[in-house]
């Protein structure tokens, strides 16, 4: 099946009290580079692999966590079928079009608000300023590379009470399938859901919490272990404050480490996982296997990791 | 001379370097007390309120502090740079989001009950 509708996590938008403290995390130890600052002083950042003008968003506010996060779809009529669907149905609220070009080199964005009570945008079209190496006989990775230097923005984890509205919204309106899950009690409910709409064990995932619109992290990709445990290098080096890892996750089998910006904004870099395809079964995991569900190593709960969020 | 923290809620004292932030001097020599989070101000795991001695604020979250909690003390400790000895209680708590051992997802109170902010 060719990859349709909803093709990739394109943006997210994180707020940071402090912006240039920020910008110098996103790019010198996490190792994006900074792409444009608009007239509002939002600052617009890419990973080297990237194709589109940008994928991370800074703003200076004075609470931290995420603004929104948007999705590329694959043309305009794709925008406007899920745009009506999104209309017409109850699970999406707070609904609005954002004017093209209030992201740079980027077209109209449709911004609503789903159950959990995150603000999520669609797009068809960002300019394609292109990645570090090109696309004419390009050189495995490139030059200059700084920090951890992800190949690109890759998921986010987000905490919300309404776990089923924004399941069922992912699912039956824009097209995700249900990698993976976790179930609690000898009812099973449903307490977390990995989302893809790709062939990625996660484009999105989400954990039934009481808040709405709490932001757990977001996620760059690494090529290797061994880049993330260079990443942990990098952590202490640049005294950046560690969360938790290296270790791998039982959940989509990601090699993993979790820092915090200096917002208190939790980032994830990570490795490895495996290749999703529609006829692959969903997994699923008890809330008695939870410990290595989440680190598969230490096979342990994690408060800090389960309860800290902004 | 070196400031010490004086933590009520456990009745336990630290020391803390000049410049430091409260949190950071408690973490390094090993202790408890504060839950540790983000230690960027964003979190509010690590609140507390100020009893008694100098200090100055680095920027907090406003969703973990207001600025009218501020101006009775309350912080959060990876912001708070002691200028004195400090006498602290402890406010924010790690929320347990899940009990593994109950089997189940439990809410602890209501959504405002159960987040930092108080
Ligand atoms: S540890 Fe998160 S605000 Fe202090
Ligand atoms: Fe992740």
């Amino acid at each position: 099946m060719a990859m349709t509708g909803v093709l990739r996590p394109g943006h997210v938008a994180l707020r940071v009290l402090d912006l240039e403290q920020a910008v110098h995390h996103y790019t010198e130890v996490v190792g994006l580079s900074e792409v444009a600052r608009d007239a509002q002083g939002r600052v617009f950042l890419k990973a080297w692999d990237e194709a589109d003008h940008h994928s991370v968003v800074l703003r200076q506010a004075d609470e931290a966590g995420m603004d929104y996060m948007g999705w590329r779809v694959d043309s305009d009529a794709t925008l406007d079928r899920l745009v009506a669907e999104l209309e017409a149905s109850p699970l999406a609220t707070e609904t609005t079009w954002i004017a093209a070009g209030e992201h740079p080199h980027t077209g109209r964005r449709f911004r609503f608000t789903i159950p959990t009570g995150h603000s999520m945008e669609l797009y068809a079209h960002r300019d394609v300023t292109g990645c570090a190496t090109g696309y004419l006989n390009p050189e495995p990775w490139p030059d200059g590379l700084k920090g951890m230097a992800p190949s690109r923005f890759d998921h986010c984890l987000l905490y919300g009470d309404d776990l089923d509205g924004t399941v069922e919204l992912f699912t039956r309106i824009l097209g995700f399938n249900l990698a993976e899950q976790v179930v609690a009690g000898p009812e099973r409910l449903q307490i977390a859901a990995f989302l893809t709409c790709s062939n990625k064990a996660h484009d999105v995932a989400f954990i039934r919490q009481p808040m709405k619109n709490k932001f757990h992290h977001a996620s760059f990709l690494l090529g290797s272990w061994n880049e993330v445990l260079k990443a942990a290098d990098i952590i202490s080096k640049k005294k950046v404050s560690l969360d938790l890892g290296p270790t791998r996750h039982g959940i989509t089998r990601g090699e993993t480490i979790y820092f915090f910006d200096p917002s208190g904004n939790r980032n994830e870099v990570f490795a490895g996982g495996y290749i999703w395809y529609p006829d692959k079964p969903t997994i699923t995991w008890t809330d008695d296997q939870l410990g290595p569900a989440i680190f598969y190593h230490d096979r342990k709960l994690n408060e800090a990791f389960l309860s800290v969020v902004t | 001379m070196s400031i010490r923290i004086h933590i009520e809620n456990c009745d336990d004292s630290f020391p803390c370097p000049e410049g430091s932030n409260v949190l950071r001097a408690m973490e390094c020599l090993g202790r408890r007390g504060i839950p540790v989070g983000c230690r960027g101000g964003g979190c509010g795991v690590c609140k507390v309120r100020v009893l008694a001695g100098e200090y100055r604020n680095e920027t907090i979250s406003r969703a973990c502090v207001s600025v009218e909690e501020e101006a009775e003390g309350y912080s959060l400790a990876c912001k708070l740079i002691p200028e004195g000895d400090l006498r602290l209680r402890v406010i924010g708590k790690m929320a347990r989001s899940f009990d593994a051992t109950r089997g189940g997802f439990h809410f602890y109170g209501t959504p405002s009950a159960a987040s930092h902010r108080s």
